[in-house]
């Protein structure tokens, strides 16, 4: 336990300690806080679903949840079910085996959603592209308010996306 | 040339592994098989191809790790059919099924023969892998499941799972959509009361046809594709990649684009154990290690941006070389960097080892038997921690491996513990190898022209990602075009002992089991 403690407070708050280049983060990282606590009652719950991805867009998205980032902090909150979801961070181009769970996903999902479509693929079926086996964007299958561009998308790009999302639903523009 | 206990000419392949080649007929395909076992080797891929555009037929192709190196053995077949071997090597259970979905020929004798990366985007009789077969087929529609020809939830649901009954057995679907931030895939548990009685995995969701792609594409394109077949290990896919380019061309990088390589690689291993040991300590309910260790991975990521463009290195290794050099100031950094992990990393493990409930979680949890592993073939840190001393690194160095004397970490045990400390001691050895390779490696040029490679060109790809072996098989088309690419994953061999590993166990343990091993989804469905 000792050692535990003494680790803790040896690493102190990685949150704060962002370095230069993050300037812009902290900035949008606190509109984005500023815009959850206004529109969400402080809480935010995002659903992540791969469609069919690479798997390199799940290693940034796992990245929000480091010290660094702390999403979490933010009152950003990923769940396990879709019924408890505000927002679908969904992955990868859509595997047409993958379509029917993705429709059924975002049925689950209650009123009024959002949906980030995460990661080139995700904005224009990237490399995969359509074919026998993929139906490409996100798109093209659900109905998507804002594509993050990126192969994977930094974990600030997300964030970005996020914010813009919810910037989105505040003005009442969400096409749908 | 002859091999000692082979019947047929087996001719060798240029390249960074050592690879010998021949074509067998139906009798030598089996017997080779049982040779092959008998002498200790392990089934390292089984693919399809069709010939039918060079006015040859159907074949199935099987590469094999032997002790003189690679051996790839080619069956042209007929009628549709060829021998089983799944009954020497149960690794090929499978990939046997995965060629009769994609490339239409049917393993003669197999027990097992339900369909399985197919669910319902193309129907039986329809092969993706053919020539005949259009990628764009059939036409994309939006919105609609590109015309499948039948129901999409139909297909799914009637996949012939196997049922265990008797009194108190029931079934737990899990998937494809899981409930954290991890790849889909269906997973169906019996159980009794909270004891798993059977697991069965149902994979494929993430199919997006990714060997039909490469076929659409030039030599250059695919280097971009192969990157990101599983995205976690893109430089082991995109330095095999480039292995098997250069072994189709007959060209050897410079030295240092091989040592920057390796540099590459290492990262991205100890990237990727920093984060499933984070994520372990978490599953077993010490967030600290999750908050520890995500910060360290974070760290190394950071590093990877400044010093090569990306943070999980994508696109840096290129056919002929790397895409980026270091500089002085980057040995440097990179050197700065290992002394700060290494401490970290000691002091971690020492926790880790210490902590009574995490430990408690880690021992004889998920235990695969060194025998039971061996009998089927388990590979990578996970085969590691069981008992078998396969590492490609140290089996088949190539440069600059031959000259670091890699030192192969093993244990026996085989559990959720031992996955834990086999991944920390790599660690330690990766830190060791990265401040070798930045004292050793050669000045000059860190890339090379790749001339234009012959069309019929065969090249090899074999790589010891953090996974496991990485392999691709590369057949080269007209205009540098790539007529046939077998990209495979060790997720192939290592994904059917997930199932044996959380017998008996509780299905609260799985999450942390399956995280033991993290396999991929993507590098799998293909």
């Amino acid at each position: 336990m000792y050692q535990i403690l003494k680790q803790i407070l040896k690493t102190g708050i990685k949150t704060e300690a962002v370095p230069q280049p993050d300037e812009a983060l902290r900035a949008t990282t606190r509109r984005l806080q500023a815009a959850v606590l206004e529109r969400f009652a402080g809480a935010l719950t995002i659903r992540h679903v791969d469609a069919g991805s690479c798997n390199g867009c799940e290693l940034e998205i796992n990245a929000l949840n480091n010290p660094y980032y702390n999403l979490e902090g933010l009152g950003i909150k990923f769940v396990a079910s879709p019924r408890h979801a505000d927002l679908l961070l969904v992955t990868g181009p859509v595997s047409r085996h993958m379509e029917t769970a993705l429709q059924r996903t975002y049925e689950a999902t209650p009123e009024p959603k959002l949906v980030v479509a995460t990661g080139d693929c995700g904005c224009t079926g990237g490399i995969f592209g359509e074919s026998y086996a993929s139906c490409g964007r996100v798109g093209n299958v659900i109905p998507v308010d804002v594509a993050v561009p990126g192969c994977p998308p930094t974990p600030y790009a997300i964030i970005q996306g996020i914010l813009t999302a919810i910037s989105i639903s505040k003005a009442g523009t969400a096409g749908r | 040339m002859r091999i000692e206990g082979h019947d047929f000419d087996l001719s060798a392949l240029p390249g960074a592994v050592p690879a010998l080649r021949a074509t067998v007929d139906a009798a030598q395909w089996r017997t080779a098989c049982c040779r092959i076992a008998g002498d200790g080797g392990r089934l390292v891929a089984l693919w399809g191809s069709d010939g039918s555009e060079t006015g040859n037929s159907l074949a199935v192709h099987a590469a094999y790790a032997t002790p003189s190196g690679l051996m790839l053995i080619t069956l042209p077949v007929s009628a549709g059919r060829y021998p089983d071997i799944s009954d020497v090597f149960p690794a090929a259970i499978r990939m046997q099924r995965a060629i009769a979905d994609l490339s239409g020929m049917a393993a003669a004798g197999a027990a097992d023969d339900r369909q399985w990366l197919r669910h319902a985007a193309w129907s039986a009789g329809e092969y993706p892998l053919r020539k005949n077969f259009s990628a764009r087929h059939p036409p994309a529609v939006p919105g609609t499941g590109g015309a499948a020809p039948q129901n999409a939830a139909a297909g799914m649901d009637a996949y012939p799972f196997v049922q265990v009954g008797g009194d108190g057995v029931h079934e737990i679907p899990v998937g494809p959509v899981h409930a954290g931030t991890i790849e889909p895939g269906h997973f169906r548990f019996s159980i009794i009361g909270e004891r798993v009685l059977r697991l069965e995995a149902r994979l494929g969701y993430k199919h997006k046809g990714i060997e039909k792609r490469f076929e659409q594409m030039d030599l250059i394109q695919g280097a971009r594709l192969a990157g990101r077949v599983s995205g976690d290990s893109t430089v082991a896919y995109a330095w095999a990649y480039a292995m098997a380019v250069e072994s189709a061309a007959a060209v050897t990088p410079p030295p240092r684009a091989l040592w920057l390589r390796a540099l590459l690689l290492e990262r991205e291993r100890i990237a990727n154990h920093f984060g499933d040991l984070g994520f372990l300590g978490n599953d077993a309910g010490l967030a600290f290690g999750l908050a520890q260790f995500s910060c360290l991975k974070e760290d190394v990521l950071r590093l990877n941006e400044t010093l090569f463009g990306h943070r999980y290195l994508m696109d840096v290794v290129v056919p002929g070389g790397v895409a980026r050099d270091l500089g002085a100031d980057g040995v440097n950094a990179v050197r700065a960097e290992c002394a700060v992990l290494e401490r970290a990393v000691a002091t971690l493990r020492s926790v880790y080892d210490e902590h009574p409930g995490l430990q408690d979680r880690f021992i004889a949890c998920g235990r695969v038997a060194p025998e039971l592993a061996a009998q089927l073939g388990l590979i990578g840190f996970a085969g590691r921690a069981s008992g078998l001393a396969w590492d490609l690194r140290v089996e088949y160095p190539c440069v600059p491996y031959g000259e670091l004397d890699v030192n192969m970490v093993t244990h026996r045990n085989g559990d959720v513990a031992a996955r834990v400390t086999v991944r920390f001691e790599e660690i330690a050895e990766s830190l060791r190898l990265i401040r070798m390779i930045l004292e050793r490696m050669p000045l000059g040029a860190y890339a090379a022209q790749v001339p234009a490679v012959a069309a019929g060109a065969l090249g090899t790809g074999w790589v010891e990602g953090w996974r496991g072996e990485v392999f691709i098989a590369l057949e080269a088309g007209q205009d540098n075009r790539i007529r046939r690419l077998h990209p495979h994953d060790p997720s192939w061999q290592n994904w059917p002992l997930l199932e044996h590993a959380v017998l008996g166990n509780i299905v609260p343990d799985f999450p942390l089991i399956n995280k033991s091993f993290n396999l991929s989804y993507s590098g799998h469905d293909l």
